[in-house]
């Protein structure tokens, strides 16, 4: 019967997962409101699949674990240390900001003290898991606004500490003696103590034993062993198991294992982290949010509202770029899931009533079923007026008319070796490109790059397309790069489109809007490396020159010919098998009449006659 | 900026038309042409005569500017033809390199010479050759120290090996000074001369080249061997 009921579960939440979250992938809402929806439609409040949230909640927590050791690996000791004004400068002012304003406001509706400070503490704090989610999901994490999320949500993680050790001397059963404090400080110092010196001393050379074995699956236990250790030894003293976890990351941030650490923890701390998301939503008691509606409502908006405001001021003053602070505000201004601990422990320590902390549990699921969703409202309607309000004010945009010949769109890696190239032969070009941080950092280069997006088309026409002669489309995502492609080719049909291409899939979308300069973005770099392969192994340079040349006309007359059957895998397979017989068999060929001609004893016949003869291979 | 050459996509060579008179325009800076690229455009102009030649010019820097040709594609085109035209300018007394190259890779050992090597045979070759230095300077007393005709015979012996006729080369001498009038006379010769091949006065007064046989022992002998 055991066996049953957990097998139950478990096709309960991954039938749960594997349906909703596709589903909000589909409409465009992430895969986060995807979990939470199913953890609401599975949970005591939905079809009732699942009664006890609490214990999975807690079960799941170990995702944020996971999570934040992943986070530490990506930061190296020194990165760390570099962020410690953020982290500690700026996340107290979110934290203690926030929470002051929020007191200031609950004492000022007449709330008794310790609950409007327990309150406004508990609310202050963020979900470190939606956030830093959100971040991995939209890939933000390298940006001004992704460090600035991590930087709050550490202190946050540093502050739950002594907020949740000094909740129980606000209660009215104070009794406790001031020795215990003490000692529990010691243990705690002593713990982390540890963990940094075993983690610098002792890591390295367990992990190369245990990897010397050549046992994957013991190399992910000890990975998984890793993280759970530090956990447990975390929790024994009272500390945050994700802070525990996120120092072991660090001190292995720069360990010739952090590659395999990773890949080994990563799809363990998707799924818990799903998990997580899905006990979320399940813990959403509906019966305080359907009594008190309306309060409800009012703490939820005035809090988010509150924490916003703070947020609002931080971001000018750090500076954020524009279009990046939605993301940093709405993740921020939510409540997190240290919230629920604040208010469980305030609860036990008697510092609030059992009603009011299942009332600030519940805005808090609420602020974070809603943040996913002021996401994708932020991205329709927010963003894009900032990113058109901000053409007006810092980063210089477009707002003259160009007459550049050339307008290059995406100014990454790619298009800034065409426009390096262009400007050094005194070509000028117009660059547009939406990343506001690498706009910044051109800048500082001296190049004139415009903050833009190329898919919008009164941009475009500012940028001059419709004078320009060139348009090099360089963007690296294949979804805009054809979408600008397509817009170019039906309202500027006179400028020509050299594209640079991610794959044969995207050259084969551009091939079909009529595009013929595509450029496949690593055939070209692969082919070099092919030669000094060849050259290597003893191949001559201008005969490894001359296959190249010719292996890159063969394959790009192929892919051309293959173009109409590109829909039809099984077409395309056998063409591109044939093509590769046919040229393999040609230079095969080749070599053999090359051996032949070397292979010959010697040349008869008169010395004018030996002038005209040419060995039309090089003998390698 | 002058037109791009590169706007021909490299890698997929034009294909040969089929024209009875080639051009093959050999100059590694056309753009910065005087001469050569207003003859080039004088030939591409020429429309199909009464006669019914058909012209096709390749503009070989064009094509293939990765020094990668199409010797399939080349062969084509030459195999169609009656004339073959070599248009480019002198440099160090002799061909630019990639017409070089074109020469080597295109008139191939057992087809353009040699046992079997009988595709350009009866064909006629046509010179179209500019200088820098003037005409004054090709002689013995001047900088140059020979006449422009002792640089001919490696043209000269090229068309014998393959069996084809060599007409008498039209020159430009001291291109970069000639007036644009110059210029525009020599292009209408150059034009004129591609519309009436091969009613051209002087070809009644040249002798039928002699055929010219390479000695079967000046190949390798697996070759000879395959080909008898």
């Amino acid at each position: 019967m055991e066996s049953t009921s957990w097998l139950n579960s478990g096709l309960v939440y991954l039938a749960a997962a594997v349906i909703a979250v596709p589903l909000a992938r589909l409409v465009g809402l992430g895969s986060i409101i995807g979990y939470l929806v199913a953890g609401i439609v599975i949970g005591p409040w939905g079809l009732r699949f699942v009664t006890d949230p609490q214990d999975m909640l807690h079960f799941a927590e170990f995702g944020v674990v996971l999570m934040l050791f992943l986070v530490g690996l990506e930061l190296e000791p020194d990165r760390l240390w570099s962020l410690r004004k953020p982290i500690f400068g700026w996340g107290s002012v979110q934290l203690f900001g926030s929470a002051a304003v929020l007191a200031a406001i609950a004492l000022a509706c007449g709330i008794d003290w310790r609950l409007a400070l327990v309150g406004s503490f508990g609310l202050a704090l963020s979900s470190t898991a939606i956030a830093l989610g959100v971040l991995g999901e939209r890939n933000l994490r390298g940006t001004t606004s992704g460090q600035s999320v991590l930087s709050v949500s550490l202190l946050q993680d540093v502050a739950a500490i002594p907020l949740l050790a000094l909740l129980p001397l606000l209660g009215a059963a104070t009794a406790h003696d001031s020795g215990a404090g003490w000692i529990g400080a010691a243990k705690a110092i002593a713990v982390i103590a540890a963990i940094v010196l075993g983690g610098r001393l002792l890591l390295r050379p367990a992990l190369r034993w245990i990897a010397r074995s050549e046992t994957p699956e013991i190399f992910t236990a000890t990975a998984l062993l890793l993280v759970v250790a530090t956990a447990a030894l975390m929790q024994a003293v009272g500390l945050s198991m994700a802070l525990g976890a996120f120092l072991a990351g660090v001190l292995l941030a720069e360990s010739e294992y952090r590659r395999e650490l990773e890949t080994d923890i990563e799809p363990f701390k998707g799924l818990l982290l799903g998990l997580f998301f899905i006990a979320v939503g399940m813990s959403i008691d509906f019966a305080v949010v359907i009594a008190q509606p309306f309060l409800i409502a009012v703490v939820v908006i005035g809090f988010v509202l509150l924490k916003a405001a703070v947020l609002w001021l931080m971001a000018r003053a750090m500076p954020i770029p524009m279009p990046e602070r939605p993301v940093f505000l709405i993740l921020l201004a939510q409540g997190g899931e240290f919230g629920f601990v604040v208010f469980q422990t305030a609860t036990q320590a008697g510092v609030i009533t059992a009603s009011v902390s299942s009332f600030l549990v519940a805005a808090i699921a609420v602020s974070m079923l809603l943040t996913p969703l002021l996401l994708v409202a932020a991205d329709r309607w927010w963003i894009p007026l900032l990113a058109r309000g901000k053409r007006k004010t810092t980063i210089e945009e477009l707002h003259e008319p160009q007459n550049a010949s050339v307008i290059i769109a995406g100014f990454g890696r790619y298009g800034q070796i065409v426009g390096r190239m262009l400007y050094a032969n005194g070509v000028a070009a117009t660059v547009l490109d939406h990343d506001a941080e690498a706009i910044e950092a051109l800048r500082k280069f001296g190049w004139r790059v415009y903050y833009g997006d190329a898919s919008r088309l009164d941009l475009l026409r500012t940028a001059g397309a419709a004078t320009a002669r060139v348009l090099v489309l360089a963007i690296d995502d294949v979804d805009r790069s054809v979408d600008v492609a397509t817009m170019v080719r039906e309202n500027f049909p006179q400028l020509t489109i050299v594209a640079r291409a991610r794959n044969v899939q995207h050259y084969y979308q551009l091939y079909e809007l009529g595009i013929r300069m595509i450029e496949r973005e690593t055939l070209d770099s692969a082919l070099m490396s092919a030669r000094s392969t060849l050259e290597t192994l003893g191949w001559g340079p201008h005969q490894a020159r001359n296959l190249a040349l010719r292996f890159r006309r063969h394959n790009v007359a192929q892919l051309q010919a293959m173009a109409p059957h590109r829909q039809d895998e099984a077409k395309l397979i056998a063409a591109a098998k044939q093509g590769r017989q046919q040229l393999e068999e040609l230079f095969a060929l080749e070599r053999e009449q090359a051996q032949q001609r070397q292979a010959r004893s010697g040349w008869a016949g008169s010395a004018e006659s030996l002038s005209l003869e040419r060995e039309t291979e090089p003998t390698a | 900026m002058a037109t791009s050459p590169s706007l021909v996509p490299a890698f997929d060579a034009v294909p040969a038309t089929g024209a009875e008179v080639l051009v093959i325009v050999a100059h590694p800076q056309i753009e910065q042409s005087r001469a050569n690229r207003r003859l080039m455009e004088a030939a591409a102009a020429v429309r199909p005569s009464a006669a019914g030649s058909t012209i096709e010019v390749r503009d070989l820097y064009a094509l293939y500017p990765d020094y990668l040709i199409d010797v399939p594609a080349e062969q084509a085109a030459l195999a169609a033809a009656r004339l073959v035209v070599w248009q480019h300018p002198i440099h160090w007394y002799s061909m630019p390199p990639l017409m070089k190259l074109w020469v080597d890779d295109v008139l191939a050992f057992g087809w353009a010479y040699g046992p079997d090597g009988n595709a350009l045979r009866k064909k006629d070759l046509w010179l179209v050759a500019t200088t820098g230095g003037p005409e004054e300077s090709y002689r013995p007393d001047s900088y140059n120290r020979y006449f422009f005709d002792a640089f001919l015979p490696p043209y000269e012996q090229t068309a014998a090996l393959c069996g084809m006729r060599f007409l008498p080369p039209l020159l430009l001498h001291g291109a970069h000074k000639a007036s644009d009038a110059a210029i525009r006379a020599h292009a209408d010769v150059y034009t004129e001369r591609l519309r009436s091949h091969p009613a051209w006065p002087e070809i009644a007064e040249l002798t039928e080249s002699a055929a010219c046989e390479v000695p079967l022992t000046a190949r390798p002998l697996e070759n000879f061997a395959e080909s008898t």
